[in-house]
């Protein structure tokens, strides 16, 4: 019988299917500071173990400062849930990348970096970015606190099987559209509820031609149109990237995986609950209007009616935009580079190659933080750098920092910030602070011009 | 977990739509060890302006509106997946959230922390505001053996779906754990049967 992609993984994942409900082996955790303490503190209450302490991995990101990392954390209640972690991972023996560790960075930077993150596996984290693990075929989703107490308690989940939906991108992009515009695009016309209950398989010729980096950036804001994840299937590009990794395997082993991971594909004629297709072409480059990731349109387009719906009205007035309005030319006061989206080295290298002997406009105030450590020194021994200091950008050291402001690398009230993170709630960058959600180049252009700009005219 | 049965109360009515986690309780709160305390940061840049000043016009902070039901817009709880969301709901007193559409992790989340997620229909969400604003008295009964919403006022009785594991659970006060411990010789059993990479 044809299969998708999403049931040959799950279905292999599945220890007992009872009470209408499935129980789902997890073959990777990631865990944080941020999702985690609570999960501990259940466990040591019920008096049990972590089941298999070596499927987890921690590091901390959500909550660490990204300047001195090798200094104490100021912060107090940042340094305690980060002293927690370190605390909870040695009493159980979960392995760890603490700061300063050269593995160092976003949980869903590291995973891929180090080959941790494969095809056909089950990846859970108590983050609702963890999608980011299903560009390399894998089945990878967020979770809650509770759960994360399961999985650390006994390495499942209780699952109600999700619907699946193809989305299949064909056609050649246009200069200047990147992935990060096509899932703001994706996500514009399904909404950001349209995905919910649905896990995601991306494919068509546009999904086919993207990098790895590339793919992390589309599955990692699945969740952003209330999908539960995203996946792609592996191929050529994958193998690729994942070969002589630290956890990739080696040898024969290398041979025995890729003849499993030649099987995941979804079958011809497997069938989907949805399908959803597009046309690269279509696709110009994204920017966000409102409050959540679903207002999203070309950096041309008239911002939409509000057709009286009250919602949208409260959202336009916090983003102080109006209707029919274009963000084109729209002055911003901060750019910020970075995060699980688009935090990776190839995400800098295309904002250096931009702003190479250019210089950020004066009232604009550029971070650029480092998914990773990793990425950090890949960057250092370019002399990426050195591009940044020159063009007056702060290159800071790697966490998810003011991707959703729990540091103090935040956006000042009423500012606007052009960001290449995920999300665009109210307040998300910090209180009263305006998002405008775009790619890498959409943000390094404006960095330079001060205002929003169409970077199809300066390439 | 505390059981779950039946809640008659009064609501608070949030007729807004896309109500993310980042509103219900904003990151910069997330920064505690323990599961309690999060209800006085429920909604907190709705409910306090820039100086820690409540404002005045928004519900939670309208005496004339309480109880342990709270009824809001489409697509509730959607973004992250912080379980601090349900935490700070359930930490302020509400049992139950009405709303026509919920994101899948808030739900499970909930559901988690033996608050109920209760999805009718936009119609009928329509009709349940309403009733809470020609009389903010109105009491609403829902049972969850039954699975039913009643609108004391006027009688009307929605229906909604619930899976019968989750519902066996919030009855009896069971959490997912302990079902899962129950399974631990078959995944021990499962784990010997597996070749992973």
């Amino acid at each position: 019988m044809s299969k998708t992609l999403f049931d040959k993984i799950y279905d292999s994942h599945v220890v007992n299917s009872t009470e209408g409900v499935d129980v789902l082996y997890i073959d990777q955790h990631f865990i944080h500071e941020v999702t985690s303490p609570q999960a501990f503190d259940g466990l040591a209450r019920r008096g049990i173990d972590v089941f298999r302490p070596t499927k987890t991995l921690a590091t901390p990101d959500h909550n660490v400062p990204t300047i001195n990392q090798h200094l104490p954390i100021d912060e107090p209640l940042s340094r305690a849930q980060v002293e927690k972690l370190y605390a909870n991972c040695q009493e159980y023996g979960v392995p760890i990348y603490k700061l300063g560790d050269d593995r160092h960075g976003i949980v869903h930077i590291v995973g891929p970096e180090n080959g941790i993150t494969k095809p056909g596996m089950t990846i859970v984290c108590g983050d609702s970015h963890t999608s980011t693990h299903g560009a390399f075929g894998s089945i990878a989703f967020g979770i809650g606190t509770s759960q994360v107490e399961q999985v650390l308690g006994t390495q499942c989940l209780i699952m109600n099987r999700p619907k699946t939906m193809r989305i299949t991108v064909d056609g050649k992009l246009s200069k200047g559209v990147y992935s990060k515009d096509i899932i703001l695009y994706i996500i514009s016309k399904l909404t950001a509820a349209g995905g919910t209950g649905y896990f995601v398989e991306y494919a068509g010729s546009a999904i086919r031609g993207l990098s790895m980096e590339a793919r992390m950036t589309i599955c990692n804001m699945s969740i952003e149109m209330g999908a539960r994840g995203g996946m792609i299937a592996p191929d050529e590009t994958t193998y690729e990237y994942l070969k002589g990794r630290t956890f990739a395997p080696q040898g024969e082993e290398w041979d025995r995986a890729m003849s499993y991971w030649k099987t995941l594909h979804s079958d011809v004629g497997a069938s989907f609950e949805r399908e959803e297709s597009f046309d690269a072409a279509e696709i110009t480059p994204m920017v966000t209007y409102g409050t959540n990731p679903g207002m999203g349109i070309g950096v041309q387009d008239s911002i939409p009616s509000t057709n009286g719906v009250a919602t949208v009205e409260k959202s336009l007035r916090y983003m102080d935009l109006q209707e029919g309005e274009s963000l084109h030319g729209k002055e911003i006061q901060n750019v910020f580079i970075g995060s699980c989206t688009n935090g990776r080295i190839e995400d800098l290298r295309l904002v250096a190659d931009y702003v190479k002997g250019k210089q950020k406009a004066p009232h604009v105030k550029v971070m650029v933080i480092p998914g990773s450590k990793q990425v950090e020194r890949q960057a250092i021994d370019e002399g990426l750098d050195k591009i940044f200091a020159t063009a007056g950008f702060q290159l800071r050291e790697p966490g998810c920092s003011a991707c959703l402001g729990m540091n103090e690398d935040k956006v000042p009230r009423g500012e606007y910030c052009i960001s290449t993170s995920n999300r665009n709630f109210e307040g998300r960058q910090g209180p009263g602070a305006r998002t405008i959600l775009a790619s890498p180049m959409m943000a390094a252009a404006a960095a330079i011009a001060g205002k929003v700009v169409d970077v199809r005219e300066l390439l | 977990m505390e059981k779950f049965t039946t809640v008659t109360s009064t609501a608070v009515p949030l007729p807004i739509e896309e109500v993310d986690t980042d509103q219900i309780i904003p990151a910069r709160f997330l920064k505690a060890l323990t599961r309690e305390g999060f209800g006085d940061n429920l909604f907190r840049d709705w409910r306090y302006d820039a100086q820690d000043q409540p404002i005045t016009d928004f519900v939670l902070n309208n005496p004339t509106y309480s109880g342990s039901i709270l009824v809001a817009g489409n697509n509730f709880g959607c973004g992250s997946s912080r379980e601090h969301a349900a935490w700070a709901i359930g930490d302020y007193g509400f049992r139950v959230v009405v709303s026509s559409f919920f994101a899948d992790i808030f739900k499970g989340n909930a559901l988690n922390n033996g608050i109920l997620p209760v999805q009718v229909t936009p119609d009928e969400l329509v009709s349940i505001f309403a009733a809470i604003e020609r009389d903010a008295s109105t009491a609403f009964t829902i049972d969850l053996e039954q699975q039913t919403f009643v609108i004391e006022a006027t009688g009307a009785e929605f229906s909604f779906e619930i899976g019968s594991y989750k519902k066996m659970c919030l009855i009896n006060g069971y959490d997912d754990i302990d079902f899962l411990l129950s399974n631990r010789a078959k995944i021990e059993a499962f784990e010997t049967t597996q070749v992973r990479f």
